[in-house]
């Protein structure tokens, strides 16, 4: 980690064990990477001098220098595209694309370019790159700081996509990211950022400290892509979900007394099938949780195969609790996100049925 | 239509008329052609500034055109590269392999060997010439109508040609369109067949080559037309920005498909006129000039060489054949414009100039360009041994889930049983030949 967010992490945290927020535990990834493989550069939108918008990359520049960590024109396609060359050469570029919803300039790069270029050329060449990006909603960002658009990018063979939902996953996800050497999405729920989130944003933000996975341990650790987590065990119903509703379905389960088993995805592609299908098998009942909207959303994917693999095991039609088919609304936000009564609801009739 | 809002004063209004502009070529089917307003300078009168100069330097020649070969075949003025007659025989070499081996892959496609082929008629001189000027570990972003580059860099036709048939010797596993080429080997990127997005990472290669401290520059290619893609101002932005040492090469064919040049900007300014916006160093040459295209090229490559910048070159050619074999120009372009095209053909130009300066003659040619046309046919023999396009199904089923991913995973793995299976239901004895 770099000395300046080193400092804030002291500052933050009077523990004997070390524990961080997700920001500080993704800073101290790139630090590492960065340190371990000459190849590693980062580069986006504010990235350098400034460390980022949400200050992922501070202290960087300074540490490794302007031509390993450094700020970029305002042009996602420019971005993605100059990575894929870089990848080309052999560098492992990390570009991070400053809000999810401002990467759509970038997809002709991602999905026809970054994607394909192992199939294409037969593995001649590859693009090794890991895009990061903030995404979700939850902190006011109105439709273009608040989307979700994961399934946009699981449709595109070719891409493998990772969301992180603790501290601990961030760092050990990321660095196998940076590792992979195929295209990594790299989506990073902003809301749960600086803490974990109950669903409930009329409550005060419970910092990461105080969270069992805020646990960082210094140094070099990796996470496998495709492993997903096991966030508690239970007996009458799974729930599956990823980045910030792990949060929101932990707190809900628990308030309702329900035995739920709550798996963590953690990559949507790779997909942990046998985890999910071992859960379902074991509970009969299967809910499917997401902040990304509804239609085509990364839930349906999940229903289909659960379907598909679990149908004679299940006891209840599969549940699906999403955002609206709408633009992520301003004011009414916490009137769009899929929070605890959408939940709770959803819990009762599964049970009920 | 839009409603107007009702305190508009468009009623009664005697506000002038707005008039959309919808470009028109000049000449259509059956039209006779008149190029005599294209303004053709006299070879060898474009000053040649200094490789490290300022970009604003070069502004002039943006709206000029570097030309060396003159009417009289002979080379001019300061930006005669002065090549050996050895060098230029090499040239002139590989313009007949590329003639002979177009000729025989589109008699190929028609023949009914594979699904499609792209000439380079008329542009030879923008892929061979440029090439030649180029290190041949310099990397190469092309875009579709390079052969030229993997030709002068003796990539073996065996390859190409196994590639244009997807047949079993195809390294590229039938998985890309016909010459969509690949080859690490001669530094030289895989073709993606969307446009434009080569640009972007012609310059993200040069950036990592200068972020490595390495000597090696990148160069790429596009149609004019493809300019109007948002990726090329990417690449010009990010060129301008981090000094890449890059060069981008906008092959202005007048023609992308039906659409003449206007459509991507041509009636306004020139194509290298585009540098001037993000100060890089721009150069508007005579395409069809092989000298002026070398020239130019070797200019900006040891500008790049030299940390001194990027360039936007400009080669002002004509597309003399179709888009590709799926093409028909007789539907939208008079037939005359090839025939009247005043810059010529380069592989004539070219040999007039060698036989002027008494370095060739006619039964040479000749016997030069009969060689390429029996290289050309026995290499296209000897690829077909490894099967020609037919029903495709050459390679493997399994093959076609391989490189998705660096690893199987598990859903490729079953679709790959599937694919496996549901060969063996239709084939039970096994493939059928070709």
């Amino acid at each position: 980690m770099s000395e300046t967010a080193q400092k804030d992490a002291k500052t933050a945290d009077n523990d004997v064990e070390r524990r961080l927020n997700m920001i500080e535990a993704i800073n101290d990834a790139l630090d590492i990477m960065l340190d371990r493989d000459p190849d590693v550069i980062v580069m986006g939108e504010d990235v350098g001098y400034f460390g980022g918008v949400f200050r992922c990359t501070a202290g960087l520049q300074e540490k490794f220098g302007k031509t390993r960590v450094f700020d970029t024109p305002i042009s996602e396609c420019g971005i993605i595209g100059v990575a894929v060359g870089m990848g080309a050469y052999g560098l492992r570029p990390v570009p991070e694309i400053q809000f999810a919803d401002y990467i759509y300039p970038g997809l002709d790069q991602l999905i026809s370019e970054a994607a394909r270029l192992r199939y294409r050329s037969a593995a001649e060449y590859i693009a090794p790159l890991t895009v990061r990006s903030p995404f979700g909603g939850g902190i006011f960002g109105g439709q273009t700081h608040s989307q979700s658009p994961e399934s946009i990018f699981t449709h595109v063979s070719g891409l493998k996509t990772v969301i992180p939902s603790t501290p601990y996953d961030a760092k050990g996800l990321l660095i196998s990211a940076i590792e992979d050497n195929d295209p990594v999405i790299f989506f990073e729920p902003k809301r749960i950022y600086n803490g974990p989130f109950s669903g409930y944003y009329d409550k005060p933000v419970e910092p990461w400290k105080k969270h069992e996975q805020s646990k960082v341990p210094e140094g070099y650790y990796s996470i496998p892509l495709g492993k997903a987590r096991t966030v508690r065990e239970g007996g009458e119903m799974t729930i599956l979900a990823y980045g910030t509703m792990v949060h929101v379905v932990e707190s809900v389960a628990r308030e309702k007394g329900v035995d739920a088993e709550i798996l963590d995805l953690r990559t949507l592609v790779p997909l942990d099938i046998e985890a999910i299908e071992a859960s379902v098998r074991k509970t009969g009942r299967c809910m499917i949780v997401h902040e990304a909207t509804r239609t085509s959303g990364f839930g349906a994917e999940l229903s289909a195969l659960v379907q598909e693999r679990c149908f004679y095991h299940l006891e209840a039609p599969i549940a699906r609790v999403t955002g609206f088919d709408t633009p992520y609304p301003h004011s009414l936000e916490w009137a769009y996100f899929p929070g605890p009564v959408r939940i709770g609801e959803a819990i009762d009739k599964l049970l009920s049925e | 239509m839009a409603d107007r809002p009702d305190n508009s004063a468009f009623d009664g209004s005697n506000k002038p008329q707005l008039a959309l502009h919808v470009p028109e070529p000049k000449y259509r089917p059956g039209d006779t052609v008149d190029f005599t307003d294209l303004n053709v300078p006299p070879a060898g009168e474009q000053a040649r500034p200094d490789e490290t100069c300022d970009p604003k330097e070069t502004a002039p020649l943006c709206h000029d055109l570097v030309r060396v070969l003159g009417d009289d075949d002979k080379a001019h003025g300061p930006w005669d590269p002065k090549l050996s007659p050895d060098v230029l025989r090499t040239m002139l070499g590989h313009f007949a392999t590329v003639r002979a081996f177009d000729e025989r892959m589109f008699r190929g496609q028609r023949q009914g060997k594979t699904s499609f082929y792209m000439k380079c008629t008329g542009e030879e001189a923008t892929s061979v010439s440029a090439a030649m000027a180029l290190a041949s570990d310099d990397m190469v972003f092309p875009s579709y109508r390079q052969q030229g580059v993997l030709i002068a860099r003796g990539y073996p036709l065996i390859e190409m040609i196994n590639q244009i048939y997807s047949n079993k010797g195809d390294k590229l596993k039938g998985r890309q369109l016909p010459i969509m080429y690949s080859s690490r080997e001669h530094s030289f990127f895989s073709i993606s067949g969307n446009l434009a997005t080569q640009t972007p990472q012609a310059v993200g290669w040069a950036m990592a080559s200068a972020i490595k401290g390495d000597s090696r520059i990148a160069a790429t290619w596009l149609g004019e037309g493809s300019t109007a893609e948002g990726d090329f101002h990417s690449a010009c932005t990010f060129a301008a920005v981090y000094n890449a040492p890059v060069i981008l090469n906008v092959i202005n064919n007048q023609w992308a498909i039906s659409s003449f040049s206007g459509f991507a900007g041509a009636e306004r300014t020139t194509f290298a006129a585009r540098a001037l916006g993000y100060g890089l160093a721009g150069l508007r040459v005579d395409g069809n000039d092989p000298l002026a295209v070398y020239a130019s090229q070797k200019w900006a490559a040891d500008r790049a060489r030299a940390n001194a910048g990027p360039t936007l070159i400009e080669y002002f050619t004509y597309r003399a054949e179709g888009h590709s074999t799926s093409d028909d120009p007789s539907g939208y372009r008079s037939a005359q414009e090839r025939e009247e095209w005043p810059l010529g053909d380069p592989v004539m130009r070219l040999k007039r100039h060698l036989i002027a300066l008494g370095e060739w003659d006619e039964d040479r040619q000749a016997e030069m360009d009969e060689n390429a046309a029996t290289h050309v046919k026995q290499t296209t023999k000897e690829a077909e041994k490894n099967g020609i396009l037919g029903h495709g199904l050459h390679h493997p089923f399994r093959t076609m889930f391989e490189d998705v991913f660096e690893e199987l995973p598990w859903h490729l793995k079953e679709q790959a049983e599937q694919a496996v299976h549901e060969r063996e239901v239709k084939f039970p004895e096994g493939l059928p030949n070709r």
